[in-house]
């Protein structure tokens, strides 16, 4: 935990894919959760936030 | 004397053209052979999709192509964002996918794990398991609607048959709770091959030394097979998950043409919807915004599994 907070200060890639990633798969499950209608409607905006912090992200360094 | 074509091309070739040619640089040349493939690019995918984007924040209909066009912000999105028919069809397709790519990985691994054992008619058992595969989603879903038939169809029977109820008591596509089924069982039946092909290529790709080593430090068979068939054949795997899953988000025809999305909306998939609000409602931008929330998904869903896979891979 400490390695992904440091890693997130210090603008690594790791870290910052391992954070894009979560907020994509987060996206996905609000999209096609059967549960609450309130987290499908955010589903697309987190979606979009990790997919665009991903392609960005993966330019920083290891 | 007999000269070369590529001789003959220099000598016709005009003076002023050949210093131009000799002039330019390897990096130019190179630039001159990929252009055409960019310039295609550009206009086959990425000029769609930009012209996509842009009609999504309009209210645009192709089928009025004379009114004026009203940029409307992001309406479009937050109409589709809160319309609980959509949320429904997501949710069929969020079941049709899961169980699809679940059923197609294990099935398709466990016959790939059988063929792959050297036996007699190893290479015709091949041949008639990859034939489901070769057939037109519109083929296989005109016979998956004979077979779900009810009272004539071979599915119903062999379903009585193991289980003692009355054939005609349930049609697998009329109703509501086994739609959703008949069309994951013919999916699967058509596309459980292929991921067959892919897993057997990971099998073949594992040297037999390793098992020869294993088996010489007494490894069981069940050591094996998780310590050394799955780790190396898991890159395979993750493919064929990949593939299927791009595939099966996009999934229309076989569908269509079983069910045609329904009863009700039950198997109403995401393409299906699409395609219902593009070209029967008519409503362009909306459908426009409706594309670009399902390709940010799968895009999304994809670099990070890509991400996963090398990973994998690295190993």
């Amino acid at each position: 935990m400490t390695d992904f907070i440091s890693g997130l200060l210090r603008m690594r890639r790791g870290a910052w894919e391992m954070l894009a990633s979560i907020l994509i798969a987060l996206g996905v499950i609000m999209l096609m959760q059967p549960f609450a209608i309130g987290l499908y409607s955010y589903s697309f905006i987190v979606t979009l936030i990790g997919t665009v912090m991903f392609i960005i992200v993966s330019h920083f360094p290891e | 004397m007999t000269s070369s074509p590529i001789q003959k091309a220099a000598q016709v070739t005009p003076d002023g053209v050949a210093r131009k040619i000799r002039g330019l640089s390897d990096r130019t040349i190179a630039w001159i052979f990929v252009a055409p493939t960019i310039f295609l690019l550009l206009a086959v995918n990425i000029f769609p999709l930009i012209w996509t984007i842009r009609l999504s924040f309009t209210n645009f209909r192709v089928n009025r192509p004379n009114n004026a066009v009203e940029w409307v912000g992001l309406r479009n999105y937050e109409r589709i964002l809160n319309d609980p028919d959509i949320w429904n069809t997501m949710q069929a397709t969020a079941h049709f996918l899961l169980w699809t790519i679940a059923l197609q990985v294990i099935i398709g691994f466990f016959l790939a794990f059988l063929i792959n054992k050297k036996f007699k008619g190893n290479d015709m058992w091949t041949t008639i398991i990859v034939f489901p595969m070769m057939l037109s989603p519109a083929v296989v879903g005109n016979f998956w609607t004979f077979l779900y038939q009810p009272q004539i169809g071979l599915f119903n029977y062999v379903i009585a048959f193991f289980t003692g109820v009355d054939p005609a008591s349930f049609s697998m596509i009329g109703d509501v709770h086994l739609a959703p089924w008949a069309i994951i069982i013919a999916d699967t039946w058509m596309w459980t091959p292929f991921v067959m092909l892919i897993c057997l290529a990971g099998l073949r790709s594992i040297p037999d030394s390793i098992y020869e080593a294993a088996e010489c430090d007494r490894a069981s068979k069940w050591r094996q097979f998780w310590t050394i068939t799955i780790p190396m054949a898991l890159p395979f795997l993750m493919l064929a998950v990949l593939f299927r899953g791009i595939e099966n988000f996009k999934m229309f025809d076989l569908v269509v043409q079983l069910t045609g999305g329904g009863p009700g909306n039950t198997t109403t998939l995401t393409s299906i919807d699409l395609k219902r609000e593009a070209f029967e409602k008519w409503r362009t931008g909306y459908s426009s915004a409706y594309a670009v929330i399902l390709f940010v998904t799968v895009f999304g869903l994809a670099s990070i599994y890509v991400k996963a896979l090398n990973k994998v891979k690295e190993r």
